[in-house]
């Protein structure tokens, strides 16, 4: 199923890129190119052939591993995707964890104070939080965090000073195994902007779904039986309805997850975080054929290891599933 | 429990918070480090081959690791660099150089003549993929003796010496590419220029170090780090907030509000960009008529004024006033009534309006849409009506290598170099591919002065191209565009007119 999505991708991708206006070729045309340097050079990209036919030229390289080599960067393109997919992956998974815990708080807060002036004050953060998109949280974090109160790092991901011993570009997950807790800090301040301005809408997802989820719940025998029995509010809503409650909003997580990974294109761009997004639209801008396919692919794939993961966590936690 | 948590929070905040200001803040009380916010990633490190080599953008990048084989001053004007001097024979059948003496590359091995000759053969290689090499291939016997380099020529090129301060005019080590070959010279680039390359994170940043035995003197700043952060308003960001020095390209407007805050100077100046209209010889626009009064419509100054808050020159041939070939006498002015007459003539009126189609990019060049939408604004009063669409620049690049540009088009075209062959010339001569014009009247003009051996008349020649191309208005230039550059008051930044924002020429305050 996987292998299908991921050729499907692949195709829509590939001839997408090739319909669309603008080629590479024109974008590099010397002042004083003739029509045998135009053709030379179509050819040497193998731009020149039919499009069925320039497809069977790349699948045929991606089955022995050859994606072929990016027109801007001059280098495989495959080296290239993979170096930058752990920053893009580093990102959103911080960001997801901000998202979860600024979301269950205001979900579990909401419950807690359910129909007074708190709950009230949360369905305002969220309403906000669902309807000003990631870019623009992005620039109201800049103008704060970055420019009136520089709290943050507005561009890049680690301080160009620093001296970095990592062997592999997980540098987050590497700096705390080395603990490098200087290094640790210096990704953090770079990586909190953006991985907030991706949080924020998210959080609101959750925050909504789960403080309804769990009003639902609070209303269940079971949660009745555990409040008669002299539990307390905090006790029941984190340790009897909570658990139940919490299921339709981990699907969600997950769908909601593969739209802040598409998220990170933009904001990556805008912190100049080194990222794939950010490799994507210099690709895009350039018409970098190889490397964009590339991207498509890397990103194709990530989206479905990831709804791949949802749903066995799912089955994990749910017994109907499990026992099914 | 809940009062302790709540101080506990706000502690927290307040310690992050001035732990990050003094973090951040660092950058502006001490340049120790120049900092430099840049527009655009660099994608590549040789400066010969590939689509990076011609993106005029980087080359200040370049120039800063590599030398170029002649110097070219902030002014445009060349001077003596890695070649000294430098000229033809007397029937200009051979080009001479002189190279300069006791030069070091980065790694410390000599620099010789031997490396200028295999810097130009390989250019005019056309297996090495350098974009210009229809350039470099017009000389050929490429020899090195002592500190003297001479070429054949294989076919006279006016502009041979221009291009060596011009895009992929660098001369890199021979001995060290020929022993770590491509790849080893992108992982570790090194040159003749004033900094070395110390560490170089791709999309990110590049750090550089001053060369102490740089030619030219070592550098002010010794270490320099140039951070790719292409987003205008985080460009702006950066500076304001004092992470970086120094940043480029930016809204007017932000310049304007940031120019005059405590620790931040703006220094703006005229650079060779120059914004245009291109028309193609397609109707309507092979009536003269409607062509002229398109250009007598436009009132530039205005536009300049209300749009770029100033910020520009207006012009009305492809040449600004710092090109060798500019003639101020070639006017066009605006003249609305005059262009109503002009299209009255051809039965159009603004209750009659001729129609056609201008395509422009959005965003690309500052303010690109909106003097679009300006000039057909003044457009409609005369009796044009012009349908606006917008276009990424990889369409206008496919369209214009077609030849099926809409009838006007705008662009912006770069010439730091100066040459009148570099603007006119492959702008409006026929068969170039960036040619949009292909009226055979203009391609008899230019023809002979590609290979016009005596200066005076191939200046004069272009002059006169020039005269005939505004006359007929065969294309509309518009304006030439003013660089805004934000630094610290620690900094002062020299502006090249090429646009290239270059490390080694700024100084502390």
């Amino acid at each position: 199923m996987m292998a299908i999505t991921l050729f499907g991708a692949a195709v829509i991708v590939f001839v997408v890129i090739r319909i669309v206006p603008g080629n590479p070729i024109a974008m590099m045309l010397p002042p004083g190119a003739t029509d045998e340097d135009i053709a030379r050079l179509t050819a040497h990209y193998g731009l020149d052939k039919s499009i069925p036919e320039q497809f069977v030229v790349w699948l045929t390289g991606v089955l022995q591993g050859d994606f072929g080599t990016s027109i801007s960067l001059r280098q495989p393109v495959m080296p290239l995707v993979l170096g930058r997919l752990p920053a893009t992956l580093e990102l959103s998974i911080f960001a997801l964890v901000l998202a979860v815990i600024i979301g269950g708080a205001m979900a579990l807060t909401g419950t807690r104070f359910r129909g007074g002036r708190t709950e009230a004050v949360i369905d305002v953060a969220n309403g906000a939080g669902l309807s000003i998109p990631d870019f623009l949280w992005a620039l109201v974090l800049i103008l704060t965090l970055g420019v009136l109160y520089p709290v943050f790092h507005i561009s890049g991901r680690i301080s160009p000073s620093l001296d970095l011993p990592f062997t592999t570009q997980f540098y987050a997950f590497e700096s705390i195994l080395r603990l490098r807790f200087d290094l640790w800090w210096d990704l953090l301040k770079h990586m909190f902007m953006p991985a907030l301005a991706l949080a924020i809408p998210l959080a609101a997802i959750i925050g909504q779904l789960l403080k309804q989820s769990l009003k639902e719940t609070m209303h269940l025998d079971y949660v009745v039986l555990a409040r008669t029995k002299g539990y307390g509010e905090n006790h029941v809503i984190l340790f009897e309805a909570l658990r139940n409650a919490v299921l339709p909003t981990l699907t969600l997580i997950g769908v909601q997850f593969t739209f802040l990974i598409g998220g990170t294109v933009i904001i990556e761009r805008l912190f100049s975080y080194e990222g794939l997004g950010n490799m994507a639209i210099d690709a895009v801008i350039n018409r970098d054929l190889p490397l964009i396919q590339g991207i498509v692919l890397v990103f194709a794939l990530l989206f479905t290891v990831v709804n791949l993961v949802v749903d066995l966590t799912y089955a994990l936690l749910n017994p109907r599933l499990r026992h099914a | 429990m809940s009062e302790l948590s709540r101080r506990t929070v706000l502690k927290g905040s307040t310690a992050l918070a001035v732990a990050g200001m003094i973090g951040t803040r660092a950058y502006a009380q001490d340049i120790d480090e120049l900092v430099i916010a840049y527009n655009v990633n660099l994608p590549s490190w040789d400066p010969t081959v590939g689509l990076s080599a011609v993106n005029p953008t980087l080359q200040a990048i370049y120039q800063s690791v590599f030398d170029q084989f002649i110097l070219q001053q902030p002014d445009l004007s060349p001077a003596p660099g890695l070649v000294t001097e430098w000229g033809w024979n007397d029937d200009k059948s051979q080009i001479w150089m002189k190279v300069r003496e006791g030069v070091t590359w980065h790694d410390g091995s000599p620099f010789t003549a031997e490396d200028v000759a295999w810097s130009l053969t390989r250019a005019g290689d056309e297996a090495t993929g350098n974009p210009i090499q229809f350039i470099w291939s017009t000389i050929g016997n490429v020899k090195a003796e002592g500190n003297m380099v001479t070429a054949d020529v294989v076919r006279f090129e006016p502009t041979i010496f221009k291009w060596m301060y011009f895009l992929t005019g660098y001369v890199l080590p021979k001995a060290y590419y020929e022993k770590v070959g491509p790849e080893g010279f992108e992982a570790a680039p090194i040159g003749t220029g004033p900094y070395m390359v110390d560490k170089f994170e791709r999309n990110a940043f590049v750090r550089l170090k001053a060369n102490p035995n740089y030619w030219g003197g070592k550098p002010e700043f010794e270490t320099v780090t140039i951070k790719f952060v292409t987003d205008a308003a985080s460009r702006v960001a950066e500076i304001e907030s004092g992470n970086a020095h120094v940043t480029i390209e930016m809204p007017y407007e932000e310049y304007d509000r940031l120019k005059g805050n405590a620790n931040i100077e703006g220094t703006s100046a005229p650079i060779s960009d120059i914004g245009m209209i291109f028309l193609n010889d397609v109707e309507p626009m092979l009536d003269e008529n409607v062509r002229k009064a398109a250009a007598l419509a436009i009132d530039k100054k205005l536009i300049i004024d209300r749009l770029l808050s100033g910020y520009g020159v207006a012009i009305d041939t492809l040449q600004t006033p710092d090109y060798i070939a500019y003639d101020p006498s070639i006017t066009v002015g605006y003249d609305p009534e005059k262009a109503k007459e002009l299209l009255a003539a051809s039965g159009f009126s603004p209750d009659n309006p001729v129609k056609f189609k201008i395509q422009t990019t959005r965003g690309f060049k500052p303010k690109d849409y909106e003097i679009i939408q300006a000039i057909v604004g003044l457009w409609r009063k005369v009796g044009i009506e012009a349908e606006i669409e917008v276009y990424e620049i990889a369409k206008h690049f496919e369209l214009r290598a077609a030849d099926t540009l809409a009838p006007a088009a705008f662009y912006n075209w770069g010439n730091s170099v100066g040459d009148p062959t570099t603007s006119t010339g492959f702008a409006m001569f026929g068969p170039s591919p960036h040619s949009v014009w292909d009226g055979e009247d203009l391609v008899d003009m230019i023809g002979p002065l590609w290979g016009e051996a005596d200066e005076e008349k191939r200046i004069q020649g272009w002059k006169d191209v020039d005269r005939y191309i505004a006359e007929n208005a065969l294309v509309i230039p518009l304006l030439q565009y003013v660089q805004p550059i934000l630094h610290s008051s620690a900094v002062k930044v020299t502006p090249h007119a090429s646009g290239a924002l270059l490390p080694h020429l700024m100084k502390r305050s």
